[in-house]
């Protein structure tokens, strides 16, 4: 193959990973819709407990606020991983992004508590429609968050066997911006669905 | 807990001769399809260079395929549903209640998602690429994966045929009834998992073409220059992007509700049924026009070459679809007009629904100017587009009478309203589709379809559709509610009945369909397309050869004016061999696609059957699918120089055979260099 031809090719590439950004950009506005959705679902529906718990007998503004901790400071690792990336540092990229796995589980775990403790005391999703939507949108998040992890460990794995290429870290950027995304929807479930049932 | 679920032998449909006769055509059809790849050992050519292509090609030609099938499918139960309340006057008529249901629910379905959203992906997929001078879509291997996951919906909505009912609670499934409560079952599952499948399908496929049309274009092609069929295709994507999420919520609080004991949609425990209704019209409304933009592109391309002028009011009939596409998110609530909204609401919806049909008017005002002064040739992609300017306008009018909410109180769920929307989806849709079908046939195989045939389909379709449509109207007027299996008023029936030999004509216009494939495949050698530019278009799906190589484009073209390749064969510069070929880089293979979808419609059946082993076993093997996919950078291959050369010299030697225009023996042919009449 020709020098010409591989120039080409490399070409190609860029727009390649312009294109799958931008793609990427519009599946996470098709998933802000879904988020919107479940948000106001949430709205309509948090006031009707049927008799059950209401949001001040089963929410923890103590766990929620250690959830947020841990997810925003899995942002803020994320983002110091991104700039070793950027300078190429092979090692810190695998450093910052094990570090944002362990926050993330962390989230989880505090999350599957919350729930279990939930439903052990009888406030369950098939309590009432408010705890239906409550457990639809925040699991919704959950597993978008689980599915985040998933990636975060495929994405070492890419960059301790592929080093970083351009692909992997095309992918990286990617995912760094789903990993902000959920952020972002955290950070207004937290205001939106437990500070107002809290206060 | 059993490792089948809820799924036992007396799932299987030997309680009644219909069904089981049903469940039988489909196992039997099926078993003859994979008879006959077998017979003439195709399966190897089968899997190799369609199953697992990523040729968006081979994939439009795909969607359209099962398009075709599923459009027999919902045809049938349509004839079935006008037999039985042809007779059903006062008696039982030969389908019990249960099945009755069943049967308009899946004729509902099956329209929308299993034939009118794949045909539309299917012509995409086949068009748009070559219209805008690219070799591919943006993302080839997702587009496989929506392809098998929109066939995994449809494989479910066939197997629903053999274990198992179906729903009995219309295309809409609306709660309470649709709950579990009051229809248990695997039924509504059935529905509610083959939509969320395909929806994620669809989905996907908007996000491709968006990126595709905004970053594949060739040189020059500004999106102003955007051939109007493209045009639409890139409204419909953005209104995919926003609105099936709204469906993809509404079937996923559902199937909560029904399996999982959850409160959104149940009478009691702080449930809110009419957030159902509220989610799934928020995508139901845009739907609608997700179906028929593209159809009206379609309607755009053929006016325009088959008046053998250029398309008159481009820019207003690009600004009609953008209105479209923003005012369909303002109208959904008169879907429901009667749940009982302030007077104030109505009003609103009402008055937006008024409003879209402005646009609308805009566009028919459009094609009938292009035809003004035009030369026009009456193949039957015109006669579609005529059929359909004159049948949907009494559709819109209709629309515009059910838009004031007094009026839709008195009309809501009779059969003036199913007239109604067949009036819009019938002309405005599937006409469209098949004005597509047959303008764009040669550019998928290299031969015209067979023009007799496709005109006695058309003149059925069209009289048929008068004859089944038009007494619905009436009907409504009189009273007649919807989806009634018997009555009791002897004035219905006279008009049942003349809906009914509608419906026998239509069967007909079916046939023609079936014969003009069989009769134009037979005799394929008298209508080669060897020019690839089969009528004279104008649009630059027409500068590749018929069929098109894979890499579409051997050399990128460069734009210079709407009507490009028009324009290219003015200017003297079409049909221009390059000095040299360069390495073209395509995609490869790969059945990753078939894994996913084919996973996805086990994870489905394994849902509704409570299965739950398999279906996780199956979210695993689809993880493991993308992850492994995922990790793969070496999913391209060269096709070199020379072997672009081969084929290019090909193409030539061919094209030297061709007439010097393909539509130089048509009375009323304009010339090939006709000046334009100004607009």
């Amino acid at each position: 193959m020709s020098g010409v031809a591989q120039m080409t090719i490399g070409h190609r590439d860029a727009e390649r990973y312009e294109g799958k950004d931008f793609g990427f950009w519009l599946y996470l506005m098709s998933d802000a819709v879904i988020f919107t959705l479940l948000f106001a679902t949430n709205l309509v529906m948090d006031g009707n407990p049927a008799g059950g718990p209401t949001p001040k007998d089963v929410f923890e503004l103590d766990r929620a606020a250690a959830e947020t901790a841990l997810l925003l400071l899995s942002s803020a690792t994320f983002g110091v991983a991104a700039v070793a990336l950027s300078a190429g540092e092979r090692g810190k990229v695998v450093l910052w992004l094990a570090i944002t796995l362990l926050l993330g589980a962390g989230f989880i775990y505090l999350e599957i508590d919350e729930f279990a403790g939930m439903i052990a005391e009888g406030a369950g999703p098939d309590r009432s429609g408010f705890l239906s939507a409550f457990f639809t949108l925040v699991g919704t998040h959950g597993l978008h968050v689980t599915v985040g992890l998933v990636w975060i460990l495929v994405m070492i794995g890419q960059v301790l066997t592929k080093g970083i290429s351009a692909p992997v870290a095309s992918r990286l950027m990617r995912l760094g911006l789903f990993w902000h995304f959920l952020d972002i929807i955290w950070v207004v479930i937290f205001s939106v669905v437990y500070l107002p049932g809290v206060l | 807990m059993d490792i089948f679920g809820r799924l036992t032998i007396d799932s299987l449909p030997f309680y009644s001769a219909v069904a089981a006769s049903g469940a039988a055509v489909t196992v039997l059809g099926g078993l003859a399809v994979a008879g006959a790849i077998t017979y003439f050992g195709a399966w190897r050519m089968v899997m190799t260079r369609w199953v697992s292509s990523l040729d968006h090609k081979k994939i439009g030609i795909m969607y359209i395929m099962l398009a075709l099938v599923m459009l027999v499918r919902g045809f049938v139960d349509a004839a079935m549903m006008r037999s039985q309340q042809a007779i059903a006057y006062n008696n039982e008529g030969y389908l019990p209640p249960d099945h009755f249901d069943q049967i308009f629910s899946s004729h509902g379905t099956i329209m929308i998602f299993f034939m009118a959203m794949p045909f539309l992906s299917g012509l995409a997929n086949l068009i748009v690429p070559q219209q805008i001078g690219s070799r591919d879509v943006a993302f080839p291997f997702m587009n496989s994966v929506s392809l098998w996951l929109t066939t995994a919906g449809a494989g479910l909505m066939l197997t629903s045929l053999v274990v198992g009912k179906f729903s009995t609670a219309g295309w809409t499934a609306y709660p309470p009834y649709s709950g579990v409560e009051y229809t248990p079952g695997v039924g509504v599952d059935y529905w509610l998992w083959m939509v969320f499948i395909s929806g994620f399908a669809t989905t996907m496929t908007g996000i491709n073409f968006l990126v595709t049309i905004f970053k594949c274009r060739a040189p020059g092609m500004t999106m102003f220059r955007l051939p109007l069929f493209t045009w639409t295709i890139f409204i419909t994507s953005v209104l995919i992007i926003f609105a099936f999420p709204a469906l993809t919520v509404a079937c996923a609080m559902l199937i909560l509700d029904r399996n999982f004991g959850f409160h959104f949609f149940t009478n009691d425990m702080g449930g809110n049924m009419m957030n159902y209704i509220n989610l799934f019209w928020l995508w139901g409304h845009p739907e609608v026009y997700i179906l028929i933009l593209p159809a009206f592109g379609v309607f755009s391309e053929v006016v325009a070459t088959f008046s053998q002028k250029r398309l008159f009011g481009y820019i207003s009939l690009v600004c009609a679809t953008i209105a479209i596409g923003l005012l369909s998110f303002t109208v959904w609530l008169h879907h429901f007009f009667t749940m009982g909204s302030s007077a104030k609401v109505n009003s609103f919806f009402g008055t937006m629904t008024t409003i879209i049909s402005v646009p609308t008017g805009v566009k028919v005002f459009d094609w009938l100017l292009t035809m003004y002064r035009g030369r026009i040739i009456f193949k039957p992609p015109m006669l579609f587009t005529i059929g359909f300017l004159v049948t949907f306008v009494i559709g819109c009018l209709s629309g515009v009478l059910l838009a004031l909410p007094p009026i839709d109180y008195m009309m809501h769920n009779t059969t003036f309203l199913v007239a109604h929307f067949h009036n819009m989806i019938i002309p405005g849709v599937l006409f469209g589709y098949l004005a597509g079908y047959m303008y764009w046939f040669p550019k998928a195989f290299g031969f015209k379809l067979n023009e007799k045939w496709g005109t006695r389909a058309f003149w059925c379709w069209i009289v048929g559709f008068y004859i089944a449509f038009m007494p619905l109207y009436v009907l409504g007027m009189l009273g007649m509610p919807r989806r009634m299996e018997h009555y009791d008023i002897a004035a219905w029936q006279p008009h049942l009945v003349v809906a009914w030999v509608g419906a026998f004509i239509i069967l007909l216009g079916m046939i023609c369909l079936a014969v003009q494939l069989i009769v134009s495949i037979r005799e394929r050698n008298e209508a080669l397309d060897l020019s690839g530019d089969a009528w004279n278009g104008r649009s630059l799906e027409w500068a590749t050869a018929s069929p098109a190589a894979p890499y579409n484009f051997a050399v990128l073209p460069k734009v210079e004016s709407r009507d490009a390749w028009w324009d290219m064969k003015q200017r003297g510069v079409a049909y221009q061999r390059p000095e040299k070929y360069e390495d073209i880089v395509m995609p490869k293979n790969t059945y990753a696609g078939l894994v996913i979808g084919v996973a996805g419609g086990v994870f489905g059946f394994a849902a509704i059957w409570w299965m739950w082993w398999l279906a996780f076993l199956a979210l695993a093997v689809i993880a493991g699918t993308i992850i492994y996919r995922a990790s793969d950078d070496d999913d391209e291959f060269i096709i070199l120089a020379s072997e672009v050369k081969a084929i290019e010299d090909e193409r030539f030697a061919r094209l030297a055979k061709a007439p010097k225009n393909e539509m130089a023996d048509e009375p009323g042919f304009a010339g090939e260099s006709a000046a334009e009449p100004a607009t």
